[in-house]
């Protein structure tokens, strides 16, 4: 085989293993509930595919085979485990289940309910998306770890017990009644949203979650929106995400500089991204319920006109954020409508919506103090700017926008 | 909990010791170091001169050695140490990447031993 034959055969391997993944380890896990398990089967079937498939050619139907080969393995491991611990009962329903696993390319696609388990209420909060992005993606524990600032080893232990507990627990996998449908609902769009780490970069504060997962809290959004695609809140996160991905470029100068979101070259915007993300924004409101995402995703929309009309509706992005605060009064949300408050209606009761907030939630949220010292500095209250300044450059973790607010302090 | 922050830094790092006020590294570090102070998790620590500055010994079968430099020769070295008190690993981390020396150099987050201190002190 040629090196150009076998570099396409490893680019084959790699789109179908991030395209199928998910679907596997869903289909795998669905009835026995042992995700760790149906993720060791789908590795190690990836595995035989990168030995075999560069000598064998890739197979008709990759996601056929791949699967043909992990439930074998499945099978494997999970007899392995019972028999550890011995339980009968699984083992029988498990031969059972193996009968039903036809070689069929259409198998079905479980993965919405693996989403629901990966962020069920009785997970821990801070779990559900480095779940979600193992179980559905197939990224590793040390990749996770790095963006959610958490040692490897650490971020491999809480994975597994997580797992175990969805193993052990009866967490089960379906979609939920309508009744809870809304907050089930929320539940994984937030895990989604936290994987994507949104600067929150207006005024050079920044509230990052997950960091560098951006395209997987999108890829994941797009899998959600496929599979629920009646779901206006849906259609709200990916527009949020759009919106934010398509100023990516913008967001620093060709020097490494930072650039705040009002002062970017929207020229360098994505214009199919921005697009995209209005298309979603126009399904979604068809729908006539809003919520949390829509709204936010509302307010990027507002900054993304600024590309046609060369200003910014302050107004209208304030007015958003009234309505933000009253279903999700995060400090987040409270700390944006002020800035919008002090550039609608000026600086000084935009400091007065900032006073309104608790001070020991603020004490360590690095967006408030970036509003807040440049407020103050608007004011010409300069002592007091200066301290808020360095409040906020002390809880700064990106080197440029460090600099950029050291910049600014003078 | 007390952790301690160790804080390794490369050579243009213990270069900008003597810098002027207006140094931006300098100034990343006031503004780090109030908020620690406001955060209310500052227990003490200190930075430390150059690494050509130190001296180490060791006794080696009853015989002195010393040796001009630090104890190990590497390309970042220890610049300086925080201990704060938090309340886990998880927030430690947090503040040790908004560390200013954790974007040019590295800062290595550790537990401090109130047990072993303990034993030591009886």
């Amino acid at each position: 085989m040629s090196a150009s034959e076998q570099e396409s055969t490893h680019r084959a391997i790699e789109r179908v293993a991030r395209e199928s993944y998910g679907r596997l380890v869903a289909y795998l896990s669905s009835h026995t509930h042992d995700v760790g398990s149906a993720e060791d089967a789908v590795s190690n079937a990836l595995v035989v595919a990168l030995e075999t498939w560069p000598r064998d050619g890739v197979p008709q139907s990759p996601e056929a085979w791949l699967l043909t080969t992990a439930r074998r393995s499945f099978i494997d491991l999970v007899r392995h485990r019972q028999v550890a611990e011995a339980s009968e009962p699984t083992l029988a329903l498990l031969r059972e289940e193996s009968k039903d696993m036809t070689l069929s390319p259409e198998f079905p696609d479980e993965r919405l309910k693996l989403l629901f388990v990966c962020a069920h209420p009785a997970i821990d909060p801070g779990m559900h998306t480095p779940l979600m992005l193992q179980t559905v993606l197939g990224l590793d524990a040390a990749r996770i770890a790095h963006a959610f600032l958490i040692s490897p080893t650490t971020m491999g232990q809480r994975l597994v017990r997580a797992k175990t507990k969805i193993r052990d627990a009866g967490i089960r996998f379906e979609i939920p009644q309508e009744r809870e449908l809304p907050q089930r609902l929320d539940a994984v769009l937030e895990a989604i949203y936290a994987a994507f780490g949104i600067g929150w970069d207006d005024m050079a504060g920044v509230d990052q979650r997950g960091r560098d997962l951006a395209e997987e809290a999108i890829w994941l959004a797009r899998v959600l929106l496929q599979l629920m695609p009646g779901q206006p809140e849906v259609h709200g996160l990916l527009a949020l995400m759009l919106h934010s991905e398509a100023r990516r470029a913008a967001r620093r100068a060709t020097d490494g500089r930072y650039v705040p979101l009002s002062e970017q070259d929207y020229q360098k915007w994505s214009l199919p991204l921005m697009e995209e993300a209005e298309r979603h924004l126009d399904e979604a409101s068809s729908r006539g319920r809003t919520g949390r995402f829509q709204l936010e995703a509302a307010i990027q929309s507002v900054h993304a006109e600024r590309a046609r009309s060369g200003a910014i509706q302050w107004n209208a992005i304030m007015m958003f954020y009234e309505q933000l605060i009253r279903i999700s009064p995060t400090l987040g949300t409270r700390t944006g409508y002020a800035a919008a408050v002090a550039e609608a209606k000026g600086a000084e009761p935009g400091l007065v919506a900032l006073d309104g907030m608790d001070a020991d939630a603020i004490s360590a949220y690095q967006p408030y103090w970036a509003v807040r010292a440049h407020l103050l500095q608007r004011l010409g209250k300069t002592p007091e700017a200066l301290d808020a300044f360095d409040r906020a450059i002390g809880l700064t973790e990106d080197p440029a926008v460090r600099a950029f607010l050291l910049q600014r302090r003078g | 909990m007390q952790f301690a922050l160790l804080i390794f830094e490369p050579p243009q790092a213990f270069a900008a010791r003597n810098a002027d006020e207006n140094d931006p590294y300098l100034g990343a570090w006031r503004a780090y170091h109030k908020a620690l102070v406001e955060a209310d998790i500052f227990v003490g620590g200190s930075p430390l001169q150059p690494p050509e500055t130190g001296t180490t010994v060791r006794l080696k079968d009853g015989k002195r050695r010393v040796q001009d430099g630090p104890f190990a020769d590497t390309k970042e070295q220890l610049g300086g140490f925080t201990i704060l008190e938090l309340p886990s690993l998880d927030a430690a981390l947090e503040w040790a990447a908004r560390c200013p020396a954790a974007a040019i150099g590295a800062v290595e987050v550790r537990p401090v031993s109130p047990e072993y201190l303990r034993r030591v002190t009886g």
